[in-house]
């Protein structure tokens, strides 16, 4: 067994066993630094793999906004999870039967399944032996896939746009600052010179009608 | 035995079924349902990069590319959903999201 093989083992199992506790973690923050550590160790699974750059974009991306906006919300909001957690051992039994049912199809066919000679023929972008793995998925991306990286983009601006509409709100008891209309004030609509009768001083009546 | 392209789907195989199952087990808690989708993301991903690297093929890992994009945005509109949810009901259990008694 080479060197590559045992960390080929040791993130595997690290991650299965990770994806594992998240799932029945009691605590939900819990929960969440063990998704860290699934990703950290799939980065690993990348990496071995050869996809150096999807290794280090799903680092930054899952363990540095996803995981962390995860994080956010589970302590922004004031949840008992104690409650929530009840029915877990209620559907543990049937969760248990479809979860080795649905594993033991999908291993029976990872196991007894052969690429197809023919396929190695009909590869659409080969990797480049030359370059490095950015620069290949570069190579391919700007140019062959563009329409599929402008997407990309546009979905990360739609989900943007829909997340600050949605969490946004307009709080009727919050004092705002209205700049135009305190600069479109003028003498007329601020001040008023009104005669006070000499000796009767302010009467209720007066202030009344001068407040507006 | 050497590490092949059955070792790598079989730890996606075994990644995916764990996120079905968390979604089965956690029925009431919508945050780890959605962390449960993450980890049925990142299997797929890693059964792309599988593919990718072992029939030599780049397209896989720009595709990989783009389910990650949309695993992020998925993510960033579920919580944002789950806080409005919050902040109109007080809860966030599964059984009381009946506002349109589907």
């Amino acid at each position: 067994m080479t060197l590559p093989d045992l960390f080929f083992y040791l993130y595997a199992g690290v991650c299965i066993a990770s994806a594992v506790m998240v799932i029945v973690a009691r605590n939900p923050v819990h929960a969440v630094l063990f998704l860290i550590l699934v990703f950290v160790n799939s980065a690993g699974l990348f990496m071995l793999m050869g996809a150096e750059f999807l290794a280090l974009i799903l680092v930054i991306v899952y363990v540095g906004a996803v995981a962390v906006l995860f994080l956010f919300v589970i302590m922004m909001l004031d949840i008992d999870f104690k409650q929530l957690r009840q029915g877990f051992l209620r559907y543990l039994p049937f969760g248990l039967t479809v979860g080795v049912v649905f594993l033991a199809e999908l291993l029976l066919l990872a196991g007894g399944w052969v690429v197809r000679p023919s396929v190695a023929k009909n590869v659409t972008a080969p990797i480049p032996t030359d370059v490095g793995n950015t620069e290949a998925l570069g190579l391919v991306l700007y140019t062959t896939y563009i329409h599929y990286f402008q997407i990309a983009g546009v979905v990360l601006l739609v989900s943007m746009i829909g997340a600050i509409v949605l969490t946004m709100r307009h709080r009727s008891s919050v004092k705002r600052q209205n700049i135009a209309a305190q600069n479109a004030r003028s003498p007329e609509t601020a001040i008023a010179v009104r005669k006070v009768t000499s000796g009767q001083g302010l009467r209720e009546q007066d202030s009344a009608e001068w407040v507006q | 035995m050497t590490v092949g392209l059955g070792h790598y789907l079989s730890v996606a195989a075994i990644l995916f079924t764990i996120g079905t199952l968390g979604i089965f087990l956690n029925r009431r808690n919508v945050i780890i349902i959605l962390m449960s989708i993450e980890l049925m993301l990142l299997a797929v991903n890693i059964n792309l990069i599988a593919f990718s690297t072992f029939l030599n093929d780049i397209v896989g890992q720009v595709f990989a590319l783009l389910v990650l994009t949309v695993a992020a945005a998925e993510a960033a509109i579920g919580l944002a959903v789950l806080v409005v949810y919050f902040r109109n009901r007080g809860s966030i259990a599964v059984q009381d999201i009946n506002l349109m008694k589907g």
